[in-house]
């Protein structure tokens, strides 16, 4: 019991907010942009462009396909000597997290547009809609009512994933327990007990506003 | 038919040149002339460990790294570029020093990093800054006293990419090794009993048993380990010039000091700090 | 790329082996356990229900790498000696089981009730209504997403890097730190990750599509 009180003195839980802090910033930016990336590219895949669509979705599904720590180690070690980019840890984990999680919600929302009935295309065109309304007022609404709970599971993974960013020795969460319990092993239960309950409390709270969300939707 | 003949070209040409781009034609940091580049933007990046005690630790109060490692690479930083050089700490394991300064992301190592042969056909190395050994740690009690107990059957902890790993499998060769990503979670593993012993060198393994009075360092030292900065093929000038400083802060009393203030108070410490 | 492959081809093969070893382990132990906690949460009894919704919060939501390391540093301090494998293999059966579990009970829901209705009508016990009419339509459903939590298991098995598991990912460090090729060498085992998944992800999304065809109740 003394270990608890001590493991969680003022010092040790500032260091560990400290890398919660990390954690969110990494991963709310590398959430927005991922959104970004993953809405364009699930349209690109949606609508066929000859060529373009394919080779978007080939790239797409080789991410998909790979371990995302694959991709952190190449974006921190891979990137400087390829193309001559110098990233520090946190720029290599948001460059990662963001490749590997557009990927995974191209998909997302390519199978999302493709879900809504074909039939409503064609009756909102000859209503006289054109593609890009039709697809803006009738489709997408519909489409992005079922997205809501994979797209935000998938943020729930990201937040989790950043975690395997302590491989780089980006001071976040993960790391920063690390840390700690490297210094006392006797803070080691203290400290993966925290950890759960922070990474529980992050993630529980966004896939419960994301079901709110989801019911406002409809 | 022809759509597949289309979809197949299509792969072929991304697959190429997805290739090219990795290839790597880019413009290639690591070998941009450090001091030249350093006195442009004032700004030098050091990989230190982050998780050693004495040489590199993160400090849970300030954030911050603060060891020898540290200290000399500060130190070093000063004597060439001035005091007003700003000495950014990058923290890095024994796996992944390496890489990191062969691509760029460290301009030099600070890093417990032994001088070997091999590692000389990749990097260039400075003057030695310290002599280290390599030893072993069990939990106090253990059967094992020295590298020769560790026979058949026997796990050793050791640290990926560290050469220690490569010692003791020349040392003992039949033991199983365990090669983990750090040192804080190779004495985790330690700890939970996932090996025997740990090996690594003597003056980390003093700052991991200060941690905790269960574990000992026995059987003395069985191989050297010199450290010396490490520095990218190529940077010669740069080279001397960490050299020239490392000769000028022992000099001047600062080599002293910093020793003085990392390993002045360590009982048992039998590893030379001498340069 | 080519010469990584061909100077390291025994460490390589060997950490595929593992991979596929601990994620197959890992996919079994996980869709047992997986389906007992989805036939809980969908069961009659409160306590089942509360008992198997709790666990499936718990371990959607705490990242993969903190069970893994649990397992591997703190149970064998206090419960049991277990090695970096069976600890890593553990942790991926633990959380991946979450996720069956979620996924299962989406399809047993998605059978219409009617038929449990009906089958129970007709003289059958619930247990027995379950295993012959609604659990036989339900796989169909879930056949797909549990090939792609195999794919995902394959990925997520690189976390036996950070506890000496010998797995694919860890060989691959350990060729970077003796080579010290580490663009070649993350390519090369890319590949290999990729020989892994892309198949089953690609036949994963056939069947899917082929199944869709068949009338589903959204």
């Amino acid at each position: 019991m003394q270990n608890f009180i001590d493991a969680y003195s003022w010092l040790n839980m500032r260091f560990l907010f400290e890398g919660l802090w990390v954690t969110i910033y990494v991963s709310v930016i590398s959430v927005v942009l991922s959104f970004i990336i993953g809405a364009i590219l699930g349209f690109v895949r949606y609508v066929k462009v000859k060529y373009l669509s394919m080779i978007v979705g080939f790239v797409i599904d080789l991410i998909r396909n790979l371990p995302l720590l694959l991709i952190i180690f190449f974006m921190y070690f891979g990137l400087p000597s390829t193309l001559g980019i110098r990233l520090n840890t946190v720029a290599a984990a948001i460059v990662a997290l963001t490749v590997f999680e557009s990927a995974m919600l191209a998909e997302i929302i390519r199978s999302g547009i493709a879900s809504v009935d074909h039939g409503q295309m064609e009756a909102a065109r000859s209503n006289g809609m054109s593609y890009l309304q039709a697809m803006w007022y009738i489709i997408l609404p519909q489409a992005l009512r079922r997205m809501v709970p994979p797209i935000v599971s998938q943020f729930v993974s990201l937040v989790k994933d950043s975690s395997l960013a302590t491989i780089i020795l980006l001071p976040e969460l993960m790391y920063h327990a690390q840390i700690i319990y490297g210094q006392n092993s006797n803070y080691m239960i203290p400290m993966f007990a925290a950890l759960a309950v922070l990474y529980f409390a992050i993630c529980f709270l966004l896939s419960r506003l994301s079901r709110a969300l989801a019911k406002r939707l409809k | 038919m022809r759509r597949k003949k289309n979809k197949l070209i299509a792969l072929a040409l991304t697959l190429m040149g997805m290739m090219v781009l990795l290839a790597g034609c880019g413009d290639d940091l690591a070998s941009q002339d450090v001091l030249k580049r350093v006195k442009a933007s004032n700004e030098i990046s050091w990989g230190v460990k982050s998780d050693t005690r004495l040489f590199g630790l993160m400090s849970i109060r300030t954030g911050k790294v603060e060891g020898f490692d540290v200290d000399i690479a500060t130190a070093v930083s000063k004597e060439i570029f001035g005091d007003q050089v700003e000495v950014n700490i990058v923290p890095v394991t024994s796996n992944t020093r390496m890489s990191l300064l062969k691509n760029g992301n460290v301009d030099a190592l600070a890093s417990t990093l032994t001088i070997t042969p091999e590692r000389k056909k990749e990097v260039l190395f400075s003057d030695v800054y310290f002599n280290a050994g390599q030893a072993l740690m069990v939990k106090k009690g253990s059967k094992i006293k020295s590298v020769k107990d560790l026979t058949k059957g026997t796990k050793v902890i050791g640290l990926q990419g560290s050469n220690s790993v490569d010692n003791v499998k020349k040392a003992a060769p039949e033991a199983k090794i365990l090669q983990l990503p750090d040192a804080a979670q190779a004495f985790a593993a330690l700890k939970s009993g996932q090996g025997d012993a740990m090996t690594s060198d003597n003056a980390i393994l003093y700052g991991l048993a200060a941690d905790d009075s269960d574990y000992e360092i026995v059987g003395g030292t069985f191989t050297k380990e010199p450290y010396g900065l490490g520095i990218n093929l190529g940077q010669e000038k740069f080279q001397k010039a960490v050299d020239q400083a490392l000769k000028a802060i022992e000099t001047d009393g600062t080599y002293a000091k910093i020793v003085k203030k990392w390993f002045g108070k360590i009982d048992g410490f039998d590893g030379g700090v001498v340069k | 790329m080519i010469t990584i492959l061909t100077d390291h081809w025994a460490d390589l093969v060997s950490g595929v082996r593992i991979t596929l070893s601990a994620s197959l382990l890992a996919l079994l132990g996980s869709l047992i356990i997986g389906v007992i906690f989805a036939l809980f949460v969908i069961s009659p009894l409160k306590p089942l229900r509360v008992l198997g919704n709790i666990y499936i919060e718990i371990f959607r939501n705490i990242p993969l790498l903190v069970v893994a390391l649990f397992f591997y540093i703190v149970i064998p301090q206090f419960v049991v000696q277990i090695d970096g494998f069976t600890a890593g293999t553990i942790g991926l059966t633990i959380y991946t089981s979450a996720f069956i579990a979620e996924t299962v009970r989406a399809g047993i829901e998605s059978v219409d009730i009617g038929q449990m209705e009906a089958a129970r009508s007709n003289g059958m016990t619930y247990l027995q209504a379950m295993t012959y009419i609604v659990l036989p339509q339900a796989i169909k459903i879930v056949i797909p997403p549990l090939g792609n939590q195999f794919v995902n298991l394959v990925k997520n098995s690189s976390v036996l890097a950070f506890l000496a598991g010998f797995d694919l990912m860890y060989q691959a460090n350990l060729i970077v730190s003796s080579t010290l090729k580490t663009t070649d060498t993350y390519l090369a085992v890319g590949l290999l990750y990729l020989l892994m998944t892309m198949p089953l992800s690609y036949l994963m999304r056939y069947l899917e599509k082929r199944w869709a065809k068949q009338p589903a109740n959204d």
